[in-house]
């Protein structure tokens, strides 16, 4: 009893990390992307402070922190999603496979397209099913009948949504579950094949069985995707990624595979907060 | 309970709501009753009375007519005005009766007071006959005459006569109508045309003999057809003046009347109450799908309603793209700053402009300036007669989508700011630009408000008479603006409104007694017409709404 309960630290079952997790060193793996020296401004204050680090090739990496720590920031930076935001200020460098992305010729759209994301919440469009996996192919001006209908069927079986939408592809999706609709976000999210999938705390707003049905998808997409995770749960970091980053305020701390990072984080901000000691 | 609790209690303040909603609702019904009670008793066929009546001078006549209005008048004012009376009644009651005979008499109505009438009655075979010309005609039909030569029928065989020439003459009188404005209006159509063709050719100095010999050639067929048709218009003329009836007013004048001028005849004291009612509906029929005869006075309003409905959807469709645009553009792609905020005043501020102005400058900049350029550029072989370069029912739209703009774009703005901040980044995640994220999605779930804006445009349009005064509306109308003449829409033409037809007929009409109920009739059309458009963009609105529910939370 005593060993098991000495195993636990603040609630995880470190004996699920002992899944194999594939090579473990970090420099080992391919790498697709690199942010060296990223420094973020929202106006005057300073979201980002130098962050340096990889982001290995089809491997899930989680980032974890407390609130406000600049993790979604983080994630934000990698489609240029913090364009939007009026004051925003981008020192540094970020590199999908040895092109900066934010160089001023990047085209910001096809970035995107290579860059997926899915949001904190499900955010499909007001249209069916079929449309909203069918949006950004549309956008590519597809407008093929027969190649929409593969694409949208094996965007929707990668999302494991077929079998449950296959007869309601008319139907609206706001009419949909918030976990199918979240699934709905990830199925339109591959239908364009990107590289890269960003899930900013795409569990967040769900029930346990729809956060268990995301992690199981989370874990197939694996084969094809390079996939960044932000999360509050660190049971779900600890669960799904490969690789865990814990950020705080505003800095990497420490950058490691998530066995490591779990069990023997070399930092003590990294223990203090795996602890449970804050955040 | 302390009074001081129940003013806490907040009670009283949902009393004086209350009180404002019902005073609210009661002005409207209030208002909408007034107009459908004083409208629609129009229609209606009345009794006619018949009575001696001794008028101030003393003496005694026999009048006949319908009672159109009571009031009680003062009595020494009657008596200041030269009317004989004894007693000591503080009020006497005074009657408008309609005893039309124009024609005879010189007005088509008479005041009379309580106190002179004797023997009143209302006899079976009175006969009121609308007329196209002098208003009705109250009496008794006393004969028939075909070409000047009174018929010999006893009294029964005399009334079906009757009806069966009226029936021949009215159809006779369709006949013509139909001939003259379809036929004669195509050849006159075609006549301009030509004219306008050969002063092309010879503006632009192209004016070659064979050219000449085509146009010559097209006129002659048309002449030729002008030929058969004045034949045939001829032969109709004759016929319809064969009949005539003469008829005796209620203090024994004969009168010849020619059955060409009969709309129609009824005898309302021996008809029935499903007979009435059928004369009724029929009167409101005719009313809303004829048009105008006697200087407005009389007939219908077909022309007006089909004018304010054509102006009104043509300014929808002009206002909504170029309103829907500054939007999105003010919204999304401008600067949110000091000029931002200034413009965005001064569009407000749009809508507080009287409409007079805005028909000052229809006049000024679309008339005369664009539509002055617009003929000397394409239309100039029409020159020095103006087609563009005068009002007409395309300027009249236009100006209102200036007047209405503001509403269209406070409402798309609305709309869009309304749209969560998630959709906008799910699209673009998803590679597509800012202008596909626009086109696709954010504009599609603003619909609604633009629906919303466009309702609010179409109502404050389709009430709107004094800027059109200036751009387009006449109080007659020769042709509608859509017809059967190539290129069928005829934007240059000027137009019958509702608005302007109240105005009209109620101010500037020679015979004002007898078109007050129309006034209230066209309001409460107009007012219809307005709830009916109303209702098209609200449910247009309802079906987007549902389309495009808007994201829970």
């Amino acid at each position: 009893m005593t060993e098991a309960s000495e195993t636990r630290t603040h609630g995880i079952n470190m004996d699920a990390l002992e899944r194999p997790v594939g090579p473990s060193d970090l420099a080992n793996e391919e790498i697709a992307l690199e942010v060296s020296n990223l420094d973020l401004h929202y106006g005057s204050s300073q979201a980002l402070y130098g962050v340096n680090m990889v982001i290995p090739k089809n491997r899930v990496t989680a980032f974890i922190g407390p609130s406000g720590c600049g993790k979604s920031t983080l994630l934000r930076c990698f489609n240029r999603m913090n364009d939007l935001v009026d004051g925003c200020q981008i020192k540094g460098e970020i590199k999908l496979h040895e092109e900066d992305i934010y160089h001023k010729r990047v085209n910001v759209a096809n970035l995107r397209r290579r860059i997926g994301m899915v949001f904190q919440k499900p955010n499909p469009f007001p249209k069916s099913v079929y449309e909203n996996v069918a949006y950004g192919l549309r956008i590519q001006g597809v407008n093929d009948k027969r190649k929409l209908d593969e694409a949208v069927e094996k965007a929707l079986r990668g999302a494991a949504l077929w079998d449950e939408m296959k007869d309601r592809l008319n139907d609206n999706a706001l009419g949909m579950s918030g976990g199918q609709q979240q699934r709905l976000v990830i199925a339109r999210a591959i239908a364009i094949e990107p590289e890269v999938m960003l899930l900013d705390e795409p569990a967040s707003a769900l029930d346990p069985i729809s956060t268990l049905k995301i992690e199981e998808l989370i874990y197939e997409l694996k084969q094809n995707y390079t996939i960044i995770i932000v999360t509050h749960n660190m049971q779900q970091a600890a669960r799904v990624s490969d690789y865990t980053a814990f950020m705080y305020m505003g800095k990497l701390i420490e950058h490691a595979d998530t066995n490591t990072l779990f069990t023997n984080p070399s930092e003590k901000q990294t223990e203090d907060y795996i602890t449970g000691r804050y955040g | 309970m302390k009074v001081q609790d129940w003013f806490k209690s907040g009670s009283p303040w949902i009393w004086l709501n209350a009180a404002a909603v019902s005073a609210s609702l009661i002005m409207v019904f209030g208002l909408l009753a007034l107009i459908m009670v004083r409208g629609l008793g129009f229609f209606w066929p009345a009794d006619v009375q018949q009575m001696d009546y001794t008028d101030k001078q003393g003496q005694e006549i026999r009048l006949m007519g319908e009672v159109w209005g009571e009031e009680e008048a003062a009595f020494q004012t009657l008596i200041d005005n030269g009317y004989k009376l004894t007693g000591d009644a503080e009020f006497i009651t005074r009657y408008t009766l309609k005893t039309g005979n124009r024609d005879v008499y010189g007005a088509d109505f008479r005041l009379i007071i309580e106190p002179g009438i004797k023997n009143k009655s209302t006899p079976d075979d009175a006969l009121v006959v609308v007329r196209r010309e002098w208003g009705n005609f109250y009496g008794f039909l006393t004969s028939i005459k075909e070409n000047g030569t009174e018929l010999k029928l006893d009294q029964d065989a005399l009334w079906s006569e009757f009806e069966q020439r009226k029936e021949r003459a009215l159809d006779l009188h369709d006949e013509i109508v139909e001939i003259q404005k379809s036929d004669i209006g195509e050849v006159n159509h075609g006549l301009e045309s030509l004219r306008l063709l050969k002063k092309r050719y010879e503006l632009d100095d192209d004016l070659t003999p064979e050219n000449l010999a085509e146009l010559d050639a097209k006129r002659k067929a048309l002449d030729a057809r002008y030929e058969v048709i004045q034949k045939r218009l001829n032969e109709l003329n004759q016929d319809i003046t064969r009949d005539s009836f003469i008829a005796r007013t209620a203090d024994g004048q004969e009168r010849e009347i020619q059955f060409e001028t009969v709309v129609k005849v009824y005898q309302p004291n021996q008809m029935s109450l499903p007979s009435k009612l059928g004369t009724y509906f029929a009167n409101i029929w005719e009313f809303v799908s004829d048009e105008p005869r006697e200087a407005n006075t009389e007939g219908g309003v077909f022309p007006a309603i089909f004018g304010t409905v054509m102006m009104v959807i043509l300014m929808a469709v002009l206002v909504t793209p170029l309103g829907v645009i500054a939007a999105v553009y003010l919204r999304e792609y401008a600067k949110q700053g000091a000029l931002t905020r200034t413009i965005r005043i001064a569009v407000n501020n749009l809508a507080g402009v009287p409409s007079i102005v805005y028909g000052v400058f229809g006049l000024g900049f679309f008339v005369y300036f664009l539509g002055g350029n617009i003929d000397r550029l394409f239309f100039s072989e029409g020159l020095p007669a103006p087609t563009f370069g005068t009002p007409g029912i395309m300027w009249s739209s236009l100006t209102l989508a200036i007047l209405t703009l503001p509403v269209v774009i406070v409402a798309t703005e609305e709309g869009l700011s309304r749209i969560p901040k998630s959709i906008r980044e799910g699209s673009l995640a998803l590679g597509a630009t800012k202008f596909e994220t626009l086109w696709r999605t954010i504009i599609p779930m603003s619909s609604p408000a633009i629906m919303t804006g466009l309702i609010l445009a179409v109502a404050r349009a389709a009430g709107e008479v004094a800027p059109l005064m200036l751009v387009g509306v006449v109080k007659l109308a020769p042709s509608l603006p859509l017809d059967g003449n190539a290129p069928f829409v005829h934007l240059d033409r000027k137009f019958m409104h509702l608005g302007f037809h109240i105005y009209d007929v109620g101010f500037q009409s020679p015979n004002v007694e007898a078109a007050r109920p129309l006034v209230y009739a066209t309001s409460l059309l107009l007012v219809l017409v307005i709830i009916a458009l109303n209702i098209v963009a609200i449910q247009i609105r309802n079906r987007l709404r549902e389309k495009y529910r808007a994201l829970e939370s």
